[in-house]
């Protein structure tokens, strides 16, 4: 082998089998409840069955005389702790304090031997409720004779990122606006003025794994098996609660069931940790699903947007409103706000933007990350004022994007500020209209729509990672990011089997264990390829400089001619393997080499919200869809998602993301909503709440792979996986309206889409199957 | 209520065990016998991950009581994972990463084995029908239609 043929690159863009099949397959893999720890206790958590009222009191004396209990934990064991968590605002007590604000809200947690033991327990403790008015829509949150439902000054969490905190009015918990150019002024020139109000629905990620950890809270600190997906973030917040330094707070991951943002930031822990250290013993406690659906949840929303052009549809100006529910307590709404706020513009070079974004606390359960949060929110609203402008310039929905996208290189914030668009958009357009026959005649009722959006990606970036290459030539890879089904450990083995120049079949990857892996920021906002896996090729190649060294001394030349492959480092048609090249420098058949990768805000990169997003996550989808006049009953034909990654490391991986996002897309459109009667889930089980199955699939199904190496991850990548969830809906309400049917409200269920139909007054101009213009 | 002695084969090993009359069949398997593939989501017999075979025939051991399975065979996928059988399935959906987090794939991988041993995997139609139990939240079940259909022998 020599530098030239080297040249090609070995593992990346190689569909290589996922290093956890076999595993997952054999029923080996192993998730939070399948574990057990010596002397471990089972513990359920008694919820509160009101949205709002006050807690008049608790008598705990029955369950803990309970056979099989060993301790029974209320509010009142937290006197020694300043018991308030959230990592962005610390609004959340671990267990309610005299007053609930969501029904499911835990009041009491109970740890014995056995669950049956423990649930037995949680029904025998008595609680005395005075029930308060329940602020369990936007509107009575809102109202302006509410109850305020956060008393305390609020503190800042210790992952707030968003700048000052600012004054909290009200409900209100957190704003974000968007401001650049004279909105009144442009809005004057406007020819077309398409506005209107919109309503989103909360939706459940439903991990199919719900959340689940154990806890052993020791002397010398706490450990947790967590199926969190950002470890490091819980490990500081449990410390900062229990009062403990980081280190001597442990938290193993092994694979998640599923994530989509339900486990990220803290759920499930510090309560576990709580019971724990009351038991004096290991905890497990395992959500059922009903308690996971009071845990973590997308937020519901109310918009208002406008959006202006002129006669030939110049765009000019955008407006939007809105609120969104982010429940009792903050959890992730300020990001999920803000990160909405930055996708209401949409990619769009607008004369004058005006956002105002609210995050309001209602007396629901609370919201937090659900994969592509905020561009899901905003995309559909923002597309369906876009193909409405163009029908009334006359002008093909594609052909006005193409004229008014924000092209590679120019600002995407309306402001300026922040990263420039990193990202073929128009061509991404073209793509996904192309493969979903847009310009193929159409039967009555069909109808055809396109959506592009991009999302603030990459969170803060900060990752390491180290790589050991054992002295049997094998390599293992510590890296923090969290396995949840993406395909991670697959993708993390092939970056550095490509600098080392081994076959990846050969690397191992393993789970986040605090003690030894090092610090990766969080598994979320689609960075893990593109953060973590750089931090993982820097320590590779540093690894593979080792290596160099070690061979360039051998043969008496400079590290940078010796060429790695096979797992031999080579030179002028000598080659020895890694175990030589080790037992050489070691004088010994041992030792190993252990290198560290480093990623941190650099080259004007603060990392900061403001300064970032880190890069833009591309969310394109073309849909071609059917409606039956008769029943409401959508069918979709075609769907056609773009993967704009930059570089794919794993093809199939990368297609296999869009397709599981375009199903939940569909989900998210079509059917899924949780239903809230007085703050409480109405439908909080699987008969009830409607998740897709594998007849909701599209009769054709495409995921478009574009790789202009434009990212800033290993080999130009950048992450993907969310974009679709947030295009997919988008481009279906295109596609609908384009079938003469325009809406304002998701779910689009049969009803809403039939009286839609049937209304007396039909949208102006929306007629069925209209002809579109050339 | 008192115990039920019952007396049921466990991936071929015979198991004799005293249950309690409301003790799932699920509970039985995770928490006593430690056989933790078939997991538990959503507990009403939707989802499909909890799902093991009964002398061949697919059940939600989520809503089937331990004792019920006395006196029949019980395949979970620890117990399929050792057949010769076994290779096929994990090929085919290794071939078409037909798995991303995991925790469906066993109760797909019975319900499939299931469905090819009794002769109802035989078309496209089929495997959609067959396969509508069984809920997976990562894939788009694209993948897994797939390996479905490379098991059915049917052309991809």
């Amino acid at each position: 082998m020599t530098v030239q043929e080297r040249a090609a690159l070995a593992e990346i863009g190689v569909s290589r089998p996922r290093k956890d099949a076999h595993e997952k397959l054999s029923g080996q893999a192993q998730y939070v409840g399948d574990m057990e720890v010596a002397g471990m206790l089972h513990g359920k958590v008694l919820r509160s069955p009101f949205a709002h009222a006050a807690i008049r009191s608790i008598d705990i004396s029955a369950a803990v005389a309970m056979e099989g209990v060993a301790a029974v934990l209320t509010a009142s064991d937290l006197d020694d702790i300043e018991p308030y968590y959230g990592h962005a605002i610390k609004d959340r007590p671990i267990i309610a304090i005299d007053r609930v604000r969501f029904a499911g809200e835990p009041i009491a947690a109970v740890a014995a031997v056995s669950e049956a033991a423990a649930e037995a327990a949680v029904r025998a403790i008595a609680v005395e409720y005075d029930e308060l008015p329940v602020l369990g829509t936007l509107e009575q949150a809102l109202a302006a004779d509410a109850p305020k439902l956060h008393d305390r000054v609020p503190k800042v969490g210790l992952f707030h990122g968003l700048g000052d905190l600012g004054e909290q009015e009200g409900n209100v918990c957190y704003r974000y606006a968007l401001r650049s150019g004279d909105v009144e002024a442009a809005r004057e020139r406007a020819a077309i003025t398409v506005e209107g109000s919109y309503t989103f629905p909360a939706v459940y990620q439903y991990a199919m794994e719900t959340h689940a950890t154990i806890a052993h809270y020791h002397g010398d600190g706490v450990t947790l098996w967590a199926n969190c997906q950002h470890p490091f973030l819980v490990q500081a917040e449990i410390a900062d609660l229990f009062g403990l330094p980081i280190g001597s707070v442990r938290i193993i991951v092994g694979y998640l069931g599923g994530g989509f943002g339900s486990k990220s930031y803290t759920k499930l822990e510090p309560l576990t940790v709580a019971l724990a250290r009351k038991a004096g013993r290991p905890v497990r406690i395992v959500n059922r699903v009903e308690e996971s659906m009071v845990t973590s949840r997308r937020h519901g929303m109310r918009c208002f947007m406008r959006t202006t052009a002129a006669a030939d549809g110049t765009l000019l100006t955008r407006e939007a409103r809105f609120e969104m529910d982010t429940g009792a307590y903050a959890d992730n709404g300020p990001r999920v706000t803000a990160t909405a706020g930055d996708a209401a513009p949409g990619p769009y070079r607008f004369e004058a933007v005006e956002v105002d974004a609210s995050c309001v606390y209602c007396n629901t359960a609370p919201s937090g990350s659900y994969r592509a949060f905020g561009a899901t929110h905003l995309q559909w609203i923002g597309e369906s004022q876009i193909e409405e402008v163009a029908r009334r310039a006359g002008l093909d929905p594609v052909e006005l994007r193409r004229r008014s996208l924000v092209l590679p290189g120019e600002p995407v914030r309306p402001d300026g500020s922040g990263k420039p668009l990193d990202a073929d958009l128009v061509g991404d357009i073209e793509r996904a209209s192309g493969a979903v026959g847009w310009d193929e005649p159409k039967p009555p009722w069909v109808g055809r729509g396109v959506s592009v959006g991009l999302l603030a990606a990459g969170a803060h970036p900060v990752s390491r990672a180290s790589v050991r290459l054992t002295s049997d030539g094998t390599a293992d890879v510590y890296v923090g990011t969290t396995e949840l089904g993406q395909g991670a450990r697959t993708v993390m083995s092939q970056i550095a089997a490509e600098e080392l120049g081994l076959s990846s079949d050969l690397v191992r990857v393993h789970g986040a264990d605090t003690r030894f892996t090092p610090y990766d920021r969080s598994t979320g906002a689609s960075r893990s390829t593109t953060v973590a896996g750089l931090a993982v090729k820097r320590a590779a190649e540093n690894v593979a400089a080792r290596l160099r060294e070690t061979a360039g001394e051998l043969w008496d030349v400079e590290p940078a001619v010796i060429e790695l492959a096979h797992g031999r480092a080579a030179f002028a048609g000598e080659d020895v393997s890694f175990p030589d090249l080790i037992a050489k420098r070691f004088g010994f058949r041992g030792g190993e080499i252990i290198e560290g990768g480093e990623v941190r805000p650099e080259g004007g990169d603060t990392g900061s919200y403001a300064e970032g997003p880190h890069f833009w996550e591309v969310c394109v989808a073309g849909a071609e869809v059917e409606v039956d006049p008769d029943t409401g009953v959508i069918t979709v034909l075609r769907t056609a998602t773009v993967a704009d990654v930059g570089r794919a490391i794993n093809p199939q991986l990368v297609e296999r993301q869009d397709e599981g996002a375009t199903l939940q897309g569909i989900g998210n459109a079509l059917f899924e909503e949780l239903i809230f009667e007085d703050g409480v889930v109405m439908n909080d089980n699987l008969l009830e709440y409607r998740v897709p199955r594998v007849g909701d699939m599209p009769r054709r199904m495409r995921t478009i792979i574009v790789e202009n190496a434009d990212g800033p991850g290993p080999y130009g990548a950048k992450g993907c996986g969310e974009g679709a969830l947030a295009a997919v809906p988008a481009a279906i309400v295109c596609a609908l309206a384009d079938a003469g049917v325009a809406m304002n409200e998701l779910p689009l269920t049969p009803e809403r889409v039939w009286r839609r139909i049937h209304e007396q007054d039909p949208p102006a101009g929306a007629e069925p199957n209209e002809e579109r213009p050339t | 209520m008192g115990a039920i002695e019952i007396e049921l084969t466990v991936n071929g090993d015979a198991v004799r065990a005293d249950v309690e009359p409301q003790e799932l069949l699920l509970d039985f398997l995770r928490e006593r016998l430690g056989l933790t593939a078939a997991k538990r989501s959503c507990d009403v017999q939707v989802c499909g991950t909890c799902t093991v075979l009964i002398d061949g025939a697919p059940v939600s051991a989520c809503n089937h009581l331990a004792f019920e399975a006395s006196g029949h065979e019980v395949l979970t996928v620890e117990g399929f994972a050792q057949t010769a059988e076994f290779a096929e399935f994990e090929s085919a959906f290794i071939r078409h990463a037909a798995l991303q987090c995991g925790y469906c794939t066993p109760g797909l991988l019975l319900t499939l084995k299931s469905l090819r041993d009794n002769g109802e995997l035989s078309s496209e139609e089929d495997i959609r029908h067959g396969l509508d139990g069984n809920v997976c939240r990562c894939t788009g079940y694209r993948s897994i239609l797939e390996a479905a259909r490379e098991l059915a022998g049917l052309q991809s």
